[in-house]
């Protein structure tokens, strides 16, 4: 009986010991021999990041002109105020606007500006006085009985970053300041929607994260033309000869680049860099067969059938082999003889007076008539030289529409500068920046936002160490885009917003990740059974042996007691 | 004033854009038909000053944007199905190998080269519609000596060269399309309208090729231009498509006749190779022409019938050119090649294996040297020690010799040789290796089909038996103009040899699997008696008792009798 006894307890100490050590020995080696490397990611910034709480500060400073405060009031003015304004826009999203506004009197300077004789005048004298930093805004009070605008006109918006403010006819001098300022406060706001940022532009830059509401469909429509932002854009002008029989086109497109795409370019180069080329097509057709107009004796191509014209097309344009930056294509098709004079008709069957026509993020396409160059008796083929200076004028619309420089229509009693020689005012620059740099925050938080998803979602995807670097610089940029929002820097929070769109393009399309090797559970299954499954039941088995006949002796013990 | 500048204009454009397209036809002695296609874009801008260029014309914007922004110096690119016989057909205008070949020098601005050439090869894959993005650093060689530039430049600075061939590569309608694209009048106007894929590809030999490369605008060399030579080479095989006549026509091998020249084209001819016919007696040539043009061909004179398309009168009262030739006899032989050389390998087993490379120089009294390359891949591996070269029966030995051992999965074997080949003789080197085993993961998709091994390179220049013309400022048709000649003796050759077909120890890919399955069992058999040893304890039980008996206790129970 003894003997029995002590057989059994040593079998019992050899389960126990067996399935010690492969509980102490043999599941951390067989854990730390299949695990993957999935390096640390900062994981609770992004779940932060997931809630974006965005605060845009904009510095406006407002300067009273002489004739427009009393000399009490002018005592009080060197002032300060702050505005706030709250929206929600969906549960993970909020929005919180700040004017700082600061209310000073004009020096003597700035009053010689302002008696410059017509506004353009003044805002240029005005701009060479001070700079104003990018994203803020000087807005001069003038009296009514300034000469400087129109009868009709109450606002003037520079090309700069100042506007100049008339007085309402009902502030005559006398009125306390209180009542001056909250006679001024929603005049300055409507000129900070102009020329700085709106409501609308932000919610549309905000489109990546944020699903639309259908109340702002402008908007949307707007913010669908323009192109995505991104940290490149390639221009492309095509000429398309489809008939080089009968014409030698010569079109000088360095020297119309230079004069006219250029410096707009070289504006935007804070938001993007840019790079043009242009190349020649012959023998390129449009998709569509235009029809013969008797009433007019030309061709015409319909709105409707527009959208059929750039497939075809875009097969010979080719694709951009040296970078992955969206392409803008700008096409100047000059129709076959036979096909000749051709043009674009509206919707209502009118003609459209550029004969050009853009599609929304793929680029503008213009129709360049040549029969009047064909004289009484043409001899084919026709050498025509391209007057760059209508077809520039054409696509450089186009451009800023695609880039989306918005050219919204001013409420009444606006005057907006005609932009000068560099096609851009400062402040359209200032616009575009803002709803950039949100655009890009938003696009950057999804990115990484759904990267972590992804990542925890599927555990077998191996982390490197260069992903993870990628994934903490890009959630740093994007703290520092906020921040700098915050701060009103608006240059220094698109740069930052740029590298944190650049580092988390980079961590979501690494190629690592996707060396997540096809290894399904029921494969591992399959692998693991022949071995386990021996090896594992004896050792479960011996296991509820022991606790059961543990069991049964505490309750024969307890029998005994009892 | 206007007419002033537009004339103006027009010289303007003549100088910095030219385009030419070119066919040239030559019957072969086999019956089939040898048709060579040439356009090139010539497109005068410094290059090498490294200005970004972007306005293109004529030049292709994806070819010119990959020059600039890998800083090329020259490409030369050809897809190829098929394998020229050269004892067969002669000497192809522009030899290739077959499958993929890809070879670039690099301007010496380029600072880190692998990564330039591994980028450059994935963008040209994507350009070309082919799988060159398969090359990387265990298919890629720097020769030292056999591929120098054919442009101007005195680079030879072999760190910039990068060469590759996958010989596996199938070339097909998808490898055309963008190849046509490429063309200033696509396939839409002049010669590239005959390029109807389903004519082309049923055929027994199909080469394509682009080449860029610095050229010389003058002989003077006062400005340089870009050269873009595109070449599409064919040989339409007699019983395939010929239904058995011996007739050819235009409207035969390419479903099309030709209608008119590309607008573009400053000159746009075919040429059709009449030497062996000069009183007509091989074969009739209709619609007849007049024009007749002799140019030196791969050391040979070589007299054409040249068909101007430019000209009006070409296409004659039906408006369109319908080439036929009509063969009369099936006599006539050809002039040997002076070199051809073949590849093959020998050996018993899937352990070692010897690679034997014949080159014939069949020249009667002129012995000539050439440079022999071969690109092994790793999983060959070569023993040197064991090569030799033999002529005629005795030991040859190379006068150079550049060797670079392989690495596994990082570099190939590149084997250089500079061999004196003897008239008249058959020169033999052989080299023995051993197969690696690979990885169960490093084999292709279809292991038992074998391992290709790209061909070798034989370059030499080769006696000629005429005066070859070496002032480069005559107009020349284009197919005599690709290797620039230096000497009037001599003449320029690259042979090809075929590729290998190698078979390497495969395993059964299923292997793992079982192995895992066997050796778990195993290894769970072993463990459960030892587990079973160790644990139970074992005593002496009494015997169960007999089913007699416990049916009888089973009883007794119910009639509440004590068991048994």
């Amino acid at each position: 009986m003894a003997t029995t006894e002590v057989e059994r307890r040593r079998g019992q100490l050899a389960a126990l010991s067996i399935a010690a050590v492969v509980i102490i020995v043999g599941v951390p080696l067989w854990w730390r021999t299949t695990e993957t490397y999935r390096a640390w990611l900062p994981v609770s910034q992004i779940k932060e990041l997931a809630k974006l709480q965005l605060q845009l500060s904009a510095d406006v400073e407002v300067v009273f002109a002489r004739g427009t405060v009393t000399p009490e009031q002018q005592k009080k003015v060197p002032l300060t105020q702050t505005q706030e304004e709250e929206r929600a826009i969906d549960e993970d999203t909020a929005l919180r606007y700040r004017y700082e506004t600061r209310y000073r009197t004009a020096t003597i300077m700035e009053e010689d500006a302002l008696n410059q004789p017509s506004a353009a005048e003044a805002d240029l004298s005005l701009h060479t006085l001070s700079e104003s930093p990018c994203g803020s805004l000087v807005v001069y009070v003038i009296p009514e009985s300034s000469s400087l605008l129109p009868e009709d006109v109450n606002v003037y918006i520079g090309q700069r970053r100042t506007a100049l403010l008339r007085i309402g006819p009902q502030m005559r001098v006398g009125k306390t300041l209180e009542q001056l300022l909250a006679h001024l406060e929603p005049r300055i706001k409507q000129v900070l929607q102009v020329m700085s940022f709106s409501h609308n532009d932000i919610t549309a830059a905000l489109s990546d994260r944020v699903r639309f509401s259908p109340d702002n469909k402008e908007s949307i429509a707007d913010s669908m033309r323009a192109f995505k932002s991104s940290p490149g854009y390639e221009i492309t002008f095509s000429l398309l000869n489809p008939d080089p029989k009968s014409h030698r086109l010569h079109w000088d497109i360095e020297g119309a680049v230079q004069t006219y795409i250029q410096p707009l370019l070289t504006k935007l180069s804070p938001v993007a860099n840019f790079s043009i080329d242009s190349q020649t097509l012959y023998y390129t057709m449009l998709g569509v067969n235009p029809r013969f107009d008797t009433s007019r004796s030309a061709y015409t191509l319909n709105a409707d059938s527009l959208a059929h014209v750039i497939n075809p097309v875009e097969a010979r344009l080719g694709s951009n082999a040296a970078s992955s930056n969206p392409v803008l294509n700008f096409l100047l098709y000059v129709p076959d003889a036979q096909h000749s004079p051709l043009y674009i008709q509206g919707r209502k069957k009118q003609e459209v007076p550029s004969n050009a026509f853009h599609s929304p993020r793929w680029g503008g396409i213009m129709v360049y008539n040549v029969n009047g160059f064909y004289g009484s008796e043409p001899e084919f083929p026709v050498d025509i030289n391209i007057d760059m200076a209508k077809v520039m004028g054409v696509f450089l619309a186009q451009l800023r529409l695609l880039l989306g420089v918005q050219s919204s229509t001013p409420p009444p009693g606006f005057l907006v500068a005609r932009c000068g020689s560099t096609g851009l005012a400062d402040w359209e620059l200032d616009r575009l920046m803002w709803s950039r740099s949100v655009e890009n925050v938003a696009t950057a938080t999804t990115t990484i936002t759904s990267l972590a998803q992804l990542l925890d979602q599927i555990g077998n995807i191996v982390i490197n160490d260069n992903i993870a670097q990628q994934v903490s610089s890009a959630v740093t940029s994007l703290q520092l885009a906020v921040a700098e929002l915050e701060a009103g820097n608006l240059g220094f929070a698109l740069q930052y917003s740029k590298e944190a769109i650049l580092a988390s393009e980079k961590a979501f399309f690494d190629p690592s990740l996707l060396h997540l090797l096809y290894f399904p559970d029921d494969q591992k299954f399959a692998i693991y059974i022949p071995l386990f499954l021996p090896m594992c039941v004896p050792i479960l088995l011996s296991l509820l042996k022991i606790v059961s006949e543990a069991r049964q002796r505490r309750r024969e013990k307890q029998a005994k007691k009892d | 004033m206007h007419v002033a500048s537009w004339f103006q204009k027009c010289i303007e454009i003549l100088i910095f854009y030219d385009f030419q397209e070119e066919l040239v036809v030559r019957p072969l002695h086999s019956g089939d038909i040898y048709a060579s296609f040439q356009f090139r874009t010539l497109w005068e801008t410094d290059f090498m000053r490294g200005n970004k260029v972007s306005h293109y014309r004529l030049f292709p914007k994806s070819l010119g944007q990959v020059i600039s922004k890998f800083s090329v110096r020259e490409l030369h690119i050809s897809f190829t199905q098929g394998y020229w016989r050269t004892m067969q057909w002669g000497q192809p205008y522009l030899p290739s190998p077959p499958g993929a070949e890809l070879w670039v020098w690099f301007q010496d601005s380029v600072t880190d080269v692998d990564a330039t050439w591994k980028e450059l090869t994935n963008v040209l894959s994507g350009i070309f519609c082919a799988s060159l993005n398969f090359i990387d650093s265990t298919n890629t060689v720097q020769p030292s000596a056999s591929f120098k530039p054919l442009g101007i430049g005195n680079v030879t600075d072999h760190r910039f060269l990068r060469y590759a061939t996958l010989p596996r590569e199938i070339v097909c309608t998808e490898n055309l399309t963008p190849w046509k694209k490429l063309l200033p009048c696509g396939s839409k106007a002049g010669l590239a309208v005959l390029l109807k894929s389903e004519k082309l590809f049923h055929s027994s030999f199909h080469s394509q090729a682009v080449h860029i490369r610095p050229v010389c605008q003058d002989w003077q060399c006062k400005t340089t231009s870009w050269e873009l030579r595109q070449t599409l080479n064919v040989v339409f095989d007699l019983h395939n498509s010929g239904q058995g006549k011996r007739e050819w026509s235009l409207f035969k091998m390419f479903s099309r006749t030709l209608t008119e020249a590309c607008p573009l084209a400053s000159s746009s001819k075919i040429y059709i190779d009449i030497t062996d016919n000069p009183e007509g007696e091989q074969f009739e040539l209709s619609p007849a022409t007049s024009l007749l043009s002799q140019a030196m061909v791969l050391g040979d004179r070589r007299t054409f019938s040249v068909y101007d398309l430019t000209q009006q009168d070409t296409f004659g009262s039906v408006r369109s050119l319908n080439l036929l030739i009509r063969w009369k006899s099936t006599e006539g032989d050809m002039l040997r090649p002076l070199l051809h050389a073949e590849r093959y390998v020998a050996g018993y087993g899937l352990q070692t294996g010897e690679i034997h490379t014949l080159m014939y120089n069949h020249h009667p009294y002129r012995s000539f040297p050439v440079l022999l390359l071969d690109s092994v891949p790793w999983y060959l591996r070569l023993y040197i020690h064991t090569l030799t070269v033999t002529s005629k029966g005795k030991d040859n030995k190379p006068s150079y010799i550049h060797y670079q051992p392989s690495k596994d999965r990082v570099r190939p074997h590149l084997l250089e040789m500079l061999v004196q080949l003897p008239p008249n003789s058959v020169t033999e080197v052989t080299v023995q290796f051993e197969r690696a085993l690979l990885k169960w993961t490093e084999y292709t998709p279809d292991p038992n089909h074998g391992f290709y091994v790209g061909s070798s390179v034989i370059s030499s220049l080769v006696p000629s038996t005429v005066a070859m013309d070496t002032n480069s400022t005559r107009e020349r048709p284009l197919f005599s103009s690709f290797f620039p000649c230096k000497e009037e003796s001599s003449y320029f050759v690259r042979v090809y040899t075929e590729p290998l077909l190698v078979n390497l120890p495969t395993p059964d890919f299923s292997m793992p699997y079982n192995v895992i399955c066997l050796t778990c069992t195993v290894v769970a058999v072993g463990y459960g008696s030892l587990y079973n040893l160790l644990t139970r304890s074992f005593q002496i039980e009494e015997p169960s008792p007999g089913l007699a008996k416990r049916i009888a206790n089973v009883i007794r129970k119910m009639r509440g009798v004590p068991p048994l």
